[in-house]
């Protein structure tokens, strides 16, 4: 319920929203749970595995219990629903629909809490011990039901197509929480002109300040909030609510997520999440400290929260979840929680205190050296059962408040493996200096719990980092923090750890009984702190208990690694604008619309979209235009874009040189005006890539890579020249983007180019290039081919790319030729036994494809490394063509007939396939055993994914032209 | 004889603005690499009349490398000898950023500190998966990038533009 006069939520704006198809009235300025406590909503869920009735437990990130699924409109911009939102973060905003989840059919009603009844076989290790046997029944059906049954929020099987967002940012200073200490820190370092980041988890700004209702300078504590919110405004501050540090990375580099628009309902271009990478000179950690609870008998029923979480709803949000509550705490700083209660005219019933000699005075009974025995109350609390050195009693109350002391949130400097330090005074673990380079913790993140220290450790650390000196420092309280330890209330039933993954103090003794009593094996085999809370709320507790079984203090017995993300991260939010088209750069040639115009289908090529082929009316399959193409290009003339070949421009005295040493041939000697085939080699002996290259003039070569290898060899040619040829006189650059390249092969490339020259083609043999001008356009011309016929590549400044290629289409037609897509250049070059990257894998040498003459006498990359035993031979699979009447596929496997279709009998395998309408049969190129030798004879090709199963006869991988007639026309 | 078209990388798309900010693609005219020879580093300055330092730019010369700059806007002096001179016009596409959130868009795809890369200020940074060359202007950024993927470079600048957009309308 709310009370008058509290909180920091606008009374005049109320908020509708539904949970569970029931709608309630919140405050703006409310979360989810605040909201549902001021309603009297206090079953919000059911936990993980026995189904147990939940309610709210803290007021932040760390809450294991309030998970609820918040629903989009379907019809709006996402139509999200999003699993596992924290019901203590989630604001309320007007129209959120919010669904409990892990119940069926419904909250008050779960059929699954049978799972409870049968607790005592569900313990630790139970999946183990029980799943184990059939081993076959795990996947299929142990594993399923255990899903079903466990779980958390439920996800739509669809793509989210929410918006997303990704983001850089830098700082000299980045300060993580604005309490007091992130606060204080902030503004010493923006007063001292740094550059600041203040990353803050909540909505509102000013950490426990908003919660505890203090004074400061003798004011409230709001008010200093908002006045220093307002200078470090004035003195550019970046302040970014609603943002999550979760992961301290190498370098000062920070990860933070930010609730750009999870707040509101979804709109069109609205992120709902930024996922932050913050490069910052220093960090502050002023993260502050979570309460922990203490584990007594059923110590999870809905009404239990912890002390701190109650004043935060009762002094920042106005609410008060119950009418009559009752305190249980080791420590005098969850006292002022009872106080305030009571100020609010709230019923106080009692404190519990476990010390026997703290203060008994308050307003209200207080045993001493008492202790919560269990709890009463089927899906709320009803009373609990208590006991001191006077006996044991019983109280009627619906709101249990318990404190078990505090835990410096230190989860960030432990990022970098760090291990933190143990203090036994507030007996928790504090971060040691230098954990992750340039943070430093400040506040209740390191150990100091009054407002006072926390305001004064902010603008110490500050100080001492930019070598200030300190200023005046605000007023405020300075309490003791009194705490004696206390972790688990021994005694019958189960005492709750971890709430999130239902682990009980049962649990985690009967771990060590079972051998499993290290810290990280006791973790994993409970499932303590596997929960998306990630242990916030039980870490210290669980190994309190395990130190306790096992006879160990608990620094001996350390914690568990701390990992980022701090909170869950959305993998949507690491992935914005990732999802389909935006998981790499599309690249588009200049003949793209051209190509498209014409109906003409794009596969991917790399990041490369090049036409596949270029149908025709009347044609129903690829394959018939891919025929066509292939005869058009054979008896009459066609036209390919081939720009995506890589195209490096090389100058210089000593490219020559150079060429010779990256190349197994001799290019020093290539005469100007004049093209020649090159193969590389890796430096392990293999084949890297092939293509040709030009000499354009006297120290200027141009040299082509294939699409695929196009990067690579550009990235080894720079690392050539920088780690083995610094004193080569040369420079090197890619013109691939520069120039627009196109093929004119078949009978008329010659006519066709003559049309449109400028001057027409005189004596231009095979394997010449020039320079030649179309429309006063200067290009360059190469008489190449990838197809066997007579070709010419032309190259024009990418500008005019799209203009070329439509008048070469046009013209090509009316000589009755056109353009050709993949399939055919494919085919074409599957029926001339040229290679590609299908064939040049990675795996291949110079001798498998047949070029081992290709390494000449001179030295260069890989020549030597290429003639190690087994590059060579007949046990190698060397490169053959395959000819079949019945089709087959690349990626089949070939045998000898007769013999047994198996691994170890495998001769060899498929890599490039294609219909002949020349030859008028298929064509395939692949590796064989000793292929070289064994043209001629049969083998045995199966390919179990495609279900064929061929004889086929092994062949010179070139079947059309050997001589090159064509060719050199 | 045929007559040859011209285009851009988005064949003179029409400017979008979001958030009081515009990105429009821009014609730079013709790109000429300089990469000087080994040593001649003073007499290729001497002939352009200076040579950019690492990440700047001025009088239509960007730094894109060691000892290698883009000349953009006129046509190269005679090199020969002192630098190889390497035509890049139309390899590159050119969008010009200005407006109020051009750093903020742009700090969404590339890993710097564009808040104070003034006039002059020049780097070879990736915008988001893609190389780029960018220019500081006084009233935003001159970014180049490959002429291939000049559409998803438009792309992912204007979603980001979008999203500031309605960040700001919140």
């Amino acid at each position: 319920m709310r009370v008058p006069d509290k909180g920091v939520i606008d009374r005049s704006k109320p908020i509708a929203f539904t949970f569970d198809g029931r709608s309630y009235l919140g405050l703006a300025g409310d979360t989810l749970a605040s909201a549902l406590l001021a309603n009297g909503v206090r079953l919000v869920g059911r936990s993980f595995k026995y189904h147990r009735p939940r309610g709210v437990l803290t007021a932040g990130s760390e809450e294991p219990n309030a998970l609820v699924e918040v629903l989009d409109a379907p019809a709006g911009p996402g139509g999200q629903q999003t699993p596992n939102t924290r019901a203590t973060v989630q604001e309320v905003y007007d129209g959120l629909t919010a669904r409990s989840q892990n119940r069926w059919p419904s909250l008050r009603w779960d059929l699954m809490s049978v799972n409870d009844l049968a607790a005592p076989f569900l313990g630790a290790g139970f999946y183990y011990k029980t799943f184990m046997w059939p081993r076959a029944f795990w996947e299929r059906i142990y594993e399923p039901l255990i899903r079903r049954a466990a779980g958390l929020g439920r996800l739509v099987p669809r793509h989210d197509d929410g918006v997303y967002e990704k983001a850089f940012a830098f700082c000299d200073l980045l300060v993580v929480g604005s309490g007091p200490a992130g606060l204080m820190a902030a503004l010493t370092a923006a007063r001292a002109g740094r550059d600041v980041i203040l990353a803050e988890e909540s909505h509102a700004l000013g950490g426990r300040l908003l919660a505890d209702d203090g004074l400061i300078d003798g004011q409230p504590a709001v008010n200093w909030v908002n006045a220093t919110l307002e200078e470090l405004d004035r003195r550019g501050v970046r302040m970014m609510a609603r943002t999550t540090v979760v992961g301290a990375y190498d370098q000062g580099t920070f990860g933070a997520l930010e609730r750009v628009g999870l707040h509101v309902a979804a709109k069109a271009d609205l992120p709902r999440e930024c996922f932050w990478r913050i490069v910052a000179g220093q960090a502050v950690m002023a993260t502050g400290a979570l309460e922990r609870p203490i584990a007594f008998a059923n110590n999870d029923r809905p009404g239990v929260m912890l002390a701190g979480a109650v004043q935060t709803y009762l002094n920042r949000y106005g609410v008060v979840p119950g009418a009559r509550a009752t305190l249980y705490a080791n420590n005098d700083g969850a006292r002022v929680v009872a106080r305030q209660l009571m100020a609010a005219g709230v019923k106080v019933a009692a404190i519990l205190d476990s010390r026997p000699d703290a203060s008994a005075i308050e307003d209200c009974p207080v045993y001493l050296g008492a202790a919560v025995t269990d709890t009463r109350g089927r899906r709320g609390l009803t009373g609990i059962s208590g006991s001191h050195a006077g006996g044991s009693f019983q109280i009627e109350t619906d709101l249990l408040m318990v404190s078990g002391g505090w835990n410096p949130l230190l989860n960030l400097a432990c990022h970098q493996n760090g291990r933190p330090a143990w203090r036994e005074d507030i007996a928790a673990f504090v971060p040691k200096p230098g954990m992750v380079p340039g943070l430093v913790a400040a506040g209740s993140a390191n150990g100091a719990f009054s407002t006072a220290a926390c305001l004064a450790e902010g603008q110490a650390v500050v100080a001492t980092l930019y070598g200030l000196q300190p200023g005046a420092l605000p007023g405020a309280e300075d309490a003791p923090y009194r705490l004696q330890p206390l972790w688990a209330v021994p005694g019958q039933g189960r005492a709750w750890l971890d709430f999130a993954n239902d682990v009980t103090v049962k649990d985690v003794k009967q771990s060590a009984q079972e051998g499993f009593a290290s810290v990280e094996h006791m973790k994993r085999y409970t499932t303590q702190g596997m929960a998306p809370d990630q242990g916030k709320n039980s870490n210290l507790g669980a190994l309190a208990v395990l130190a306790d079984a096992t006879g160990r203090g608990i620094p001996e017995v350390g914690t568990t690694t701390f990992r980022p993300p701090f909170v869950p991260v959305s993998i949507a939010a690491l992935g914005a604008g990732g999802r389909g088209a935006g998981f790499a750069p599309q690249r588009f040639l200049t003949s793209d619309q051209a190509s498209r115009d014409r109906g003409a289908p794009m596969i991917e090529a790399g990041l490369w979209y090049r036409p596949s082929y270029f149908p025709k009316p009347g044609e129903s399959t690829w394959r018939e235009a891919c025929d066509r193409e292939v005869t058009m290009v054979r008896t009459r003339v066609g036209v390919a874009d081939v720009s995506t070949l890589g195209k490096i421009d090389l100058q210089g005295r000593d490219v020559g040189r150079f060429l010779d040493l990256v190349y197994t041939g001799t290019f020093s000697t290539l005469a100007v005006g004049r093209v020649r085939y090159g193969l590389m080699l890796r430096e392990d002996g293999f084949v890297m890539d092939d293509g040709t290259t030009a000499r354009l003039g006297e120290n200027h070569y141009l040299m082509t890579t294939t699409t695929a290898a196009a990067g690579q060899v550009m990235r080894h040619l720079d690392f050539v020249q920088q780690a083995y040829c610094p004193d080569h006189d040369l420079r090197l650059i890619s013109v691939t983007e520069t120039w627009a390249q196109f093929t004119v092969a078949g009978p008329k490339a010659r006519q066709l180019l003559n049309s449109l020259l400028d001057q027409p083609l005189g004596d231009f043999p095979f394997m010449s290039c020039g320079e030649v001008s179309v429309d006063g356009v200067k290009a360059r011309l190469y008489r190449i081919s990838f197809s066997g016929e007579e070709g010419y590549e032309i190259a024009v400044p990418a500008a005019y790319g799209e203009s070329l290629f439509r008048d070469l289409v046009a013209r090509a037609e009316t000589l009755g030729g056109g353009p050709y897509g993949m399939e055919a250049l494919n085919v074409l070059r599957i029926e001339k036994g040229l290679i590609t990257h299908a064939e040049i894998h990675g795996r291949t040498t110079a001798f498998d494809i047949g070029a081992e003459r290709m390494i000449g006498k001179k030295d260069c990359i890989g020549k030597v490394m290429s003639q190690r035993p087994g590059m060579i031979g007949p046990a190698r699979e060397q490169l053959v063509g395959l000819r079949a009447e019945q089709p087959f596929g690349a990626g089949a496997h070939l045998f000898n007939p007769g013999e047994r279709v198996h691994r170890e009998q495998d001769q060899g395998y498929v890599t490039s396939v294609g219909w002949s309408p020349t030859l008028g049969c298929w064509l395939g190129l692949a590796f064989l055993k000793d292929g070289r030798a064994r043209h001629g004879s049969q083998v045995r090709l199966v390919d179990h994914m495609r279900k064929t199963d061929v004889l086929c006869t092994v062949c010179d991988p070139v079947f059309h032209d050997r001589e090159g007639v064509a060719l050199r026309a | 004889m045929p007559n040859l078209i011209a285009k851009t990388a988005l064949g003179g798309i029409a400017p979008v603005t979001h958030a009081a900010t515009v990105l429009a693609e821009a014609d730079l005219g013709q790109i000429s690499a300089i990469a000087c020879y080994r040593g001649q580093g003073a007499m290729v300055a001497k002939v352009l009349g200076g040579f950019p330092a690492p990440n700047t730019h001025g009088d239509g010369l960007v730094w894109t490398g060691p000892d290698q700059a883009f000349l953009i806007g006129r046509p190269a002096p005679d090199l020969t000898g002192l630098a190889a001179v390497t035509d890049q016009s139309g390899g590159w596409a050119a969008l010009r950023l200005t407006g109020p959130m051009a750093a903020e868009a742009l700090m969404r795809l590339v890993p710097l500190d564009l808040r104070r890369f003034g006039p002059g200020q020049a780097a070879r940074a990736p915008l988001g998966h893609m190389q780029m060359v960018l220019m500081g202007q006084a009233d935003g950024f001159v970014i180049l990038v490959f002429r291939s993927m000049a559409r998803t470079a438009w792309h992912e600048i204007e979603a980001a533009l979008k999203m500031l957009a309605a960040r700001r309308a919140l």
